[in-house]
């Protein structure tokens, strides 16, 4: 508190003064229509050819409740949060003062001053910039919905003036929204020129924070990890999709059918070469999942924690009775509930060791939409291949936001890996078929899909123990067996999986971080942070479980290893502990998990205080001596 | 003991279907399950079934959930895929399975604990989707596995073996059933094969949601008096409104049955349903008239059993889905990708 008061006190900050590089924050009513602006608002910036990344904070709710749009912009591609807002666009009276508090001293304030406020509302470390946005469209609109919706366009016609954005970008932007409805694209055209001429008119103009052309973005495409997910699903081919809405995972299952509907439906017939079935709960959504892959079918569901929950039995039959299902799960904050509409990376231990009994299950870790697809498609490889539940454990941060990333590509040579199917040719030459015996010594058996061959092949499926014959059996040995097959399969998985990726620091390191996921580009950020402060951090992006060997190495060779999460019980680190059997204190927790994605700066304090005492204690030991 | 292997010897004179195979060739394991078993009873019906409609054993898969009436697709077809899946959910396990390839037979055994308790929602949703199956619940009224608790099915008012009365109410399969859409209902006896073999036919070709509700006695733990599941009760309350014939397709058709006796119901592969009426005010073709006479005679304690309901022309989830012919599973990259050029376009559209 002391350090406000002497802020306060002192004389008002200058202006913040930045190109290219600022945090942009819209604070909105949800269900006022201010989600397609304040997306037109980003966009623009993207196509003046400098990086944005924009976040959705929002409430599990339609209409009345508080919801924010941050849009960081940055030349440099920083893609992570950063912490901190430069400008509040700050349109909802019921979050005003958190609204205010949390602008930068120096900062900018963005409100609509049709009505008077009185001085206290404000703060004197900040400029202060009010359109009439009520009053205008009160005498241009004589319906109400107008008058709200067009509110939104015209206050990004007013930032457009007072930030330099180029109005020709967002024409640009609005002609392609309204194609075909040029009623529409008028009136938005209309209210963008009315916010942006009443700047150009009243205000001084551009203010500090500046966006200017650039040539950042390249090839790059803007897109939310769901969508790339469902075209990974649609690519991967995936022909059965059983799920259950839930947020966050639910963009992903509708934009799994709107893809197939564009590429999936027969030319010739008009039938589709896909089945989607909203089921009526998770655990209906992974028994159908199951049942196709047991029939041979690529099938998925996605999903969010609660989700995984329900599903827990039918994951450990799919592990011991050896099915291929591939699961997306978009996290957010658990437990129970939770926080539905906030993101974390809380599920990985309960996805890991789904089910009772002993299990391990095959994780994939994307950081953004091109890994999203990536994954997705390899995940459906995975599953045939390894005949086991395979996970992509997105969340949503990544799967409902739009991120700059690079463009998906496909190769269309690539044939998918069915894995070990005995073909009916191969059963009538007297190939010797023991659905659960390891023939080829990577623990993986080879099975049939049901209907091959009229008296060799068929095989009774269970989750009961049975003997590699698939007969069933209690036999210890018989177990056993199959058990430690089974781990010995997992033991394949570690080479299949996506190898982690190490960044070298650009002088030797004494330390080390590991994180995955969302964590990436505000990882990314925080590491230049340190480096400007001459602290060297080697790091690795774990993307997939099991670990390879190079992660256990990566720890061993550092003195410490920060692991840094988006949950409170650093469960990936448990997961490294567990299965490395390594000392945890060699591998500190540094955890975010408030709701909102982690930032630069958080990673970079946390880290950074923690590098400055381990070199003072190196220091002051080398004084000593 | 399920791993003692079952000698392969036939008699040579043993008869011989369209496939030239017997009925040994539609056995499986040996059951464990207690002498007696009505869940035999049905597995037998079903293999007489499947020998007569000569259907080829690996064409057909069966799946199933977790209880006595689940272990024995263990017990028939050995030549069929089978799959033991987790307790009450069989219904969605066999709904993935008919999705990933529509031309197999999809049959799903299941029992009163795995279908009315633990998985009743997963069997409602199955029915009312119109998944092609044969699902036939073996209905004893009790918990045998684990030894002798109610199900959801007995009857309020019957008793278990230690005399405890049960006080909530039944749950009615067949009711659901009829109410949720299924377009095939019967009920049967599993003592009564005469009636069964032809229901579990009927069933098998019929091209919809077919569901079976087999009374089916617990000689271990609910076949004593006070029970209504035995053998003796169902024997007594019998009251069957129809006997059933299943005419294969291109069969000559011999009529020996007087007008208003008989009704011959078609199916969408050419096979006829000839229903006897026993009760000739009965039409089997009208699901409200047909919850009525159930619901009705049912509380008079009587077991209405026959083939209580059909929609010959029905629809099944592939057609509610509009999927292509060709099963799923024989999909590959070249049918299922939409190619790299097709990505380029969508890459630009993300700009």
């Amino acid at each position: 508190m002391a350090t406000v008061r002497e802020e306060t006190a002192a004389a008002a900050p200058a202006p913040l003064s930045a190109v290219n590089d600022f945090v942009i924050k819209f604070a909105n009513v949800n269900g006022s229509g201010s989600a397609s602006a304040n997306e037109l608002f980003a966009k623009s910036i993207l196509r003046m050819g400098v990086p944005v990344s924009p976040r959705n904070i929002f409430p599990s709710n339609i209409q009345g409740l508080p919801t924010w749009y941050e849009v960081r912009v940055n030349e440099r591609g920083w893609l992570g949060r950063r912490g901190g807002v430069d400008l509040m666009v700050a349109m909802n009276p019921q979050t005003w003062d958190a609204d205010l508090a949390e602008i930068e001293p120096g900062g900018y304030l963005f409100y609509d001053s049709t009505k008077p406020l009185p001085r206290s509302k404000f703060r004197s470390d900040i400029q202060v910039i009010g359109v009439p946005l009520t009053q205008i469209c009160s005498e241009h609109y004589t319906v109400a919905r107008e008058r709200q919706l067009f509110k939104n366009i015209m206050y990004i016609g007013a930032l457009s003036a007072l930030l330099e954005v180029d109005p020709d970008a967002i024409e640009k932007l609005l002609a392609e929204q309204y194609r075909g409805k040029e009623k529409l694209l008028d009136a938005n055209k209309q209210a963008f020129h009315l916010g942006r001429r009443y700047v150009l008119d009243n205000l001084p103009h551009p203010i500090g924070l500046r966006v200017r052309h650039a040539d950042g973005v390249g090839e790059r495409i803007f897109v939310d990890g769901n969508t790339a997910a469902a075209l990974g699903c649609v690519y991967g081919g995936a022909t059965v999709c059983a799920w259950y809405p839930i947020t966050p995972s639910s963009s992903l299952a509708e934009a799994f059918q709107k893809y197939c509907m564009k590429y999936r439906v027969d030319p010739a017939t008009g039938a589709n070469k896909f089945a989607i079935v909203q089921a009526e709960d998770e655990i209906a959504s992974i028994g159908m999942v199951v049942g196709a892959g047991w029939n041979g079918a690529r099938a998925f569901t996605t999903t969010s924690g609660p989700g995984i929950s329900l599903m827990n039995e039918f994951i450990g039959l799919a592990y011991f009775a050896e099915i291929p299902v591939t699961i997306i799960d978009v996290q957010r904050g658990g437990p129970s509930t939770g926080m539905p509409t906030r993101t974390q990376q809380s599920d990985v231990l309960a996805c890991a060791y789904a089910s009772h009994g002993d299990t391990k299950h095959v994780l994939l870790l994307p950081e953004d939409p091109t890994e999203c697809f990536e994954f997705a498609a390899a995940a459906l490889d995975l599953a045939d291949r390894l005949q086991t539940p395979v996970f992509v454990l997105s969340d949503l941060d990544i799967g409902m936001n739009q991120r700059l990333c690079a463009p998906l590509a496909w190769d269309d040579a690539r044939v998918y890996d069915r894995g070990k199917v005995m073909t009916a040719e191969e059963l009538e030459a007297g190939k010797e078929f023991g659905r659960y015996k390891d023939v080829d010594g990577d623990g993986i058996p080879y099975r049939t899909y049901p209907g091959t061959h009229p008296t060799r092949g068929a095989y009774f499926t269970r989750g009961t123990s049975r003997d590699p014959y698939a007969r069933y059996s209690e036999r210890g040995p018989d177990y056993v067996y199959n058990m430690e097959r089974l781990l010995h399969k997992f033991d394949t998985a570690r080479n299949l999986v996506p190898a982690p990726l190490l960044r070298s620091a650009a002088t030797p390191a004494r330390f080390g971080a590991i994180y995955y996921g969302s964590t990436s580009p505000a990882m990314a950020e925080a590491i230049a942070l340190l480096e400007q402060e001459g602290l060297a951090l080697d790091t690795l992006r774990v993307r997939g479980f099991p670990f390879a060997d190079s992660v256990r190495a990566f720890i061993e060779a550092h003195e410490a290893v920060y692991v840094v999460e988006q949950n409170r019980d650093a469960q990936l680190r448990s997961l490294l502990v567990n299965e490395f059997g390594i000392d945890p204190a060699r591998v500190p927790a540094v955890l975010h998990y408030d709701g909102t994605p982690i930032t630069a700066r958080f990673i970079a304090r946390a880290i950074g205080e923690r590098l400055r005492t381990a070199d003072a204690a190196q220091t002051s030991r080398a004084g000593a001596r | 003991m399920t791993f003692v292997a079952k000698p392969k010897l036939h008699h040579p004179t043993l008869p011989q279907n369209a496939l030239c195979y017997t009925r040994r060739d539609y056995e499986g394991k040996i059951s464990t399950l207690c002498a007696g078993c009505g869940h035999d009873s049905i597995s037998a019906a079903i293999i007489q079934a499947c020998w007569e409609l000569s259907l080829e054993p690996h064409r057909l898969a069966k799946l199933s959930g977790i209880g006595c009436s689940s272990k024995t697709p263990d017990y028939f077809l050995g030549q069929s895929h089978g799959f033991n899946t987790v307790h009450g959910r069989m219904p969605s396990v066999l709904t993935g399975a008919n999705l990933a390839n529509r031309e197999l037979i999809y049959l799903g055994v299941s029992g009163d604990g795995d279908s009315a308790s633990i998985g009743m929602g997963q069997f409602v949703h199955a029915i009312r989707r119109g998944v092609n199956m044969t699902y036939i619940v073996e209905n004893n009224g009790v918990y045998g596995l684990t030894k002798g608790q109610f199900s959801a099915t007995a009857d309020q008012g019957s008793t278990s073996k230690r005399g405890v009365v049960n006080a909530d109410s039944p749950i009615d399969l067949v009711g659901l059933a009829l109410q949720l859409g299924a377009t095939y209902v019967g009920r049967s006896f599993s003592g009564d094969k005469a009636q069964l073999v032809p229901l579990i036919k009927g069933a098998l070709t019929h091209r919809g949601a077919a569901f079976l509700d087999v009374i089916s006695p617990c000689v271990a733990f609910n076949n004593h008096a006070g029970s209504t599941k035995s053998y003796e009760y169902v024997r007594a309350h019998n009251d069957a409104v129809n006997r059933l014939d299943v005419i294969p397709p291109r069969a000559e058709i011999a009529v020996d049955y007087a007008a208003g006796e008989t009704v011959d119901v078609e199916q969408h592969d050419g096979s006829r349903l000839r229903l006897h009426k026993i009760d000739a005010s009965y039409d089997a073709r009208d699901r409200i008239a047909a919850m009525n006479y159930v619901q009705q005679h049912q509380a008079r304690g009587e077991v209405v059993t026959g083939l209580l309901y059909v929609e010959a022309e029905a629809e099944d989830l592939h057609a509610h889905l509009n999927t292509v012919a060709t099963p799923f599973n024989r999909l590959e990259a070249a049918e299922l990708s939409p190619g790299a050029a097709a990505l380029a376009r969508i890459n630009a559209g993300f700009r």
